[in-house]
């Protein structure tokens, strides 16, 4: 896969599990694509290695940050202490 | 062991939602509210792909009774790892009032259809918290069932199941064929993303309808009224200890 074409995929799935984020949609996509556009004159591969790098650490993160939320909610609904 | 397993779906109100009842006090409020597949559900398909990644299993059918939009639960159990999908389509106002009797039949006329060695769900699905679908899907086909399984270990022909019940934890040994409902502390399910969604697409959902499998949706049980709970009284403060006792034998509490 080529550098560019791993770029898109990892905004695609980052955009994707923005859905679901508790401070809202539209406040994670503004985030998102000032995050990419922040990055977006980086020419050396192994800085833009790194930087997908740290895309995929953020897609790690967020799916933790969910798991824990659902599991937490439900918990506390059905399981008393 | 080369499982057959059949997983089933249920399509309801995401579990961050904020539930409004509708005005008319018939039910709950769901157009345009945001939907996804049922949390036990998704721990039940979990299992169910952990099992094929152990060679446990051979072949996932997850399986879903609803509108249209099922489709998208369906996609995303396929994407979590189900090799193919059933979506028995009813219409909206016929699945108001669809009931677990009604599933269980569909399952277990699913289960002989498609020669399924186990039969795993959730639960209880978060909308109408009904505890009732593995039950009835056991007792209609004559198969023992596990429930609230915390933990499922397969052992030639048949399993071992920790279930989580009031007093603790109860391990019980189940033959198979069996019922298996999935508890909370299962397992944690993976997130369906982006890429797998993708890849899922190509795989088959077959599309049924009720009468294709013999089945009467109509509803034995009448919903009379839907309300909120009573709103939360303010609490009163109190100077000290005294006080406190005082107010509480008022109430009647002594």
């Amino acid at each position: 896969m080529s550098q560019h074409s791993r770029v898109m995929t990892l905004y695609k799935t980052l955009l994707h599990l923005g859905k679901e984020y508790p401070g809202g949609y539209p406040y994670f996509r503004n985030k998102l694509k000032n995050a990419f556009m922040k990055n977006s004159s980086l020419k050396d591969p192994k800085e833009i290695d790194s930087a997908i790098a740290r895309g995929e650490f953020v897609i790690k993160e967020l799916e933790a940050l969910y798991m824990l939320r659902k599991y937490r909610a439900l918990k506390k609904r059905y399981y008393e202490d | 062991m080369s499982l057959r397993i059949l997983v089933g779906c249920k399509r309801v109100i995401d579990y961050a939602v904020k539930i409004r009842v509708k005005p008319d006090k018939s039910g709950v409020i769901t157009e345009g509210v945001k939907h996804s597949m049922n949390p036990f559900d998704e721990i039940a398909i979990e299992e169910a792909v952990r099992m094929k990644e152990k060679k446990i299993a051979k072949e996932i059918v997850a399986f879903s009774c609803g509108p249209t939009q099922c489709q998208e639960t369906l996609r995303t159990a396929l994407a979590m790892g189900a090799d193919r999908g059933i979506h028995v389509e009813v219409s909206g106002p016929e699945y108001e009032t669809l009931q677990p009797l009604h599933i269980s039949k569909m399952l277990a006329k699913l289960a002989k259809d498609e020669q399924i060695d186990l039969i795993i769900v959730g639960k209880q699905a978060i909308d109408d918290d009904c505890n009732q679908t593995a039950q009835m899907t056991a007792a209609l086909l004559g198969w023992p069932q596990a429930t609230s399984a915390s933990k499922i270990e397969a052992k030639d022909g048949s399993l071992q199941v920790v279930r989580e019940i009031d007093g603790g934890l109860e391990t019980i040994k189940v033959k198979l064929p069996s019922v298996v409902s999935a508890d909370l502390r299962l397992n944690e399910p993976r997130y369906a993303t982006l890429p797998n969604i993708m890849k899922a697409k190509k795989k088959p959902i077959k599309k049924l309808a009720p009468k294709d499998l013999g089945i009467d949706v109509s509803p034995r049980i009448q919903v009379v009224t839907v309300e909120e709970p009573p709103v939360r009284q303010a609490g009163a403060k109190v100077e000290n200890v005294d006080a406190v006792v005082e107010k509480l034998k008022a109430l009647g509490h002594a």
